[in-house]
């Protein structure tokens, strides 16, 4: 109870930091210094229509490197920790429904097909290697619980992945020798701006990100489909019904 | 009260919330959630933080070039596409913040499996080990 109430306060003194926050916050009239050059030069010097993707992958194309890095660890403390030390036989699933199968075998190739779209045109519509990974992984999501048995290879996924991080830092590192520095997009022609054969080297970029982050998202995805939970896994702590 | 602000409020709402779910739970899942509810609120803040009033998205394409000649034509000088565009850098930074909130999620999740393997249990007070 006493720690009920501790929380309580804490919120409300939270809140309150909050409330003066949002009081005194003014909303910016004009684009600050930093913004109002990507807006200015971002079209000449990536050629990139869209903007986001042009700080995204050119100018703060290391700070990418390092979020594809964090991903890729996280991926590699997960098989850590989730490794199966011992096969604990079959599991067995009840069989999805009829709509679930259906809506999956008329869906899933769609929604692969709508993340390769969104990462191949990052550079021009909203979207990017990231979203496009994401949608791909959604759609795996989608796969796995049609069959939660399903056998997703993941040496393939690992061979894409690695493959595509190192053609990714290979092409960063072209960078420096050809162009301006580590990871700039202008080692290939700029091209005509707004078509998709523009932005340099940015659109093969993000689709080896896209790639990258997808067989990611879905290895991640596998490791928590491995977790197999042993016989009467229903915790006898928790009581039914209450609300913990 | 612009979308600003209110995208601001709501995003402070977001965390109240997730704190409160991360303090008062005791079920292992809920905290995961609570902590992703926090995130998405501090997502909600950075985006608010970069919108301007009546601007539009940061990509250049045809529409905005049109709307670019349109204000020029109106000034009577050349306008700036910076002038009609919201701030792209924080819609950037918060592709980070997104990614690392999913690893982060994922983690917790995998240390919620391996504890529940151990004891079998989802209740954080079946966890004392390091209470004191």
């Amino acid at each position: 109870m006493i720690k009920k109430i501790f929380a309580f306060l804490l919120l409300i003194a939270l809140a309150g930091v909050f409330l003066v926050v949002l009081q005194n916050y003014e909303t910016p009239e004009e684009l600050n210094l930093t913004a109002a050059y990507y807006a200015e030069h971002g079209a000449e010097e990536v050629g990139a229509a869209n903007l986001v993707s042009a700080i995204v992958v050119t100018y703060r194309g290391l700070d990418t490197l390092g979020e594809v890095t964090i991903l890729f660890l996280t991926a590699s403390i997960l098989s850590f920790f989730l490794k199966q030390r011992e096969e604990r036989g079959k599991r067995s699933v009840r069989a999805s429904s009829e709509l679930l199968r259906t809506a999956s075998a008329v869906l899933v190739p769609f929604i692969f097909l709508l993340g390769a779209y969104v990462f191949i045109n990052g550079h021009l519509s909203p979207g990017g290697g990231f979203q496009g990974g994401a949608i791909i992984a959604s759609g795996l999501v989608l796969l796995l619980l049609t069959d939660p048995l399903r056998k997703v290879s993941s040496r393939l996924l690992a061979r894409v992945e690695s493959a595509s991080g190192f053609i990714y830092v290979g092409l960063g590192i072209a960078g420096i020798f050809l162009a301006g520095g580590f990871l700039d997009s202008r080692v290939l022609p700029a091209g005509t701006f707004g078509t998709l054969l523009s932005a340099g080297l940015l659109p093969i970029l993000y689709i080896l990100i896209g790639l990258k982050v997808g067989t990611e998202l879905s290895g991640l995805l596998t490791r928590f489909q491995e977790v197999q939970v042993p016989d009467g896994g229903d915790s006898p702590d928790l009581k039914k019904g209450e609300n913990v | 009260m612009n979308f600003g602000s209110l995208a601001l409020g709501l995003g402070f709402l977001l965390i109240l919330i997730g704190f409160w779910g991360l303090l008062t739970q005791k079920n292992l899942i809920k905290i995961v959630i609570g902590f992703s509810v926090v995130d998405t609120g501090v997502h909600i803040i950075m985006v608010g933080i970069g919108y301007l009033q009546g601007r539009t998205a940061p990509i250049l394409d045809a529409a905005l070039m049109q709307r670019t000649a349109a204000a020029g034509n109106q000034a009577g000088a050349s306008a700036d596409v910076g002038s009609l565009i919201v701030d792209p850098v924080p819609q950037a930074l918060v592709l980070t913040a997104i990614v690392i909130g999913l690893g982060i999620t994922a983690l917790l999740l995998a240390y919620v499996v391996r504890l529940h393997e151990q004891r079998q249990s989802l209740d954080i007070s079946s966890y004392e080990d390091l209470k004191w």
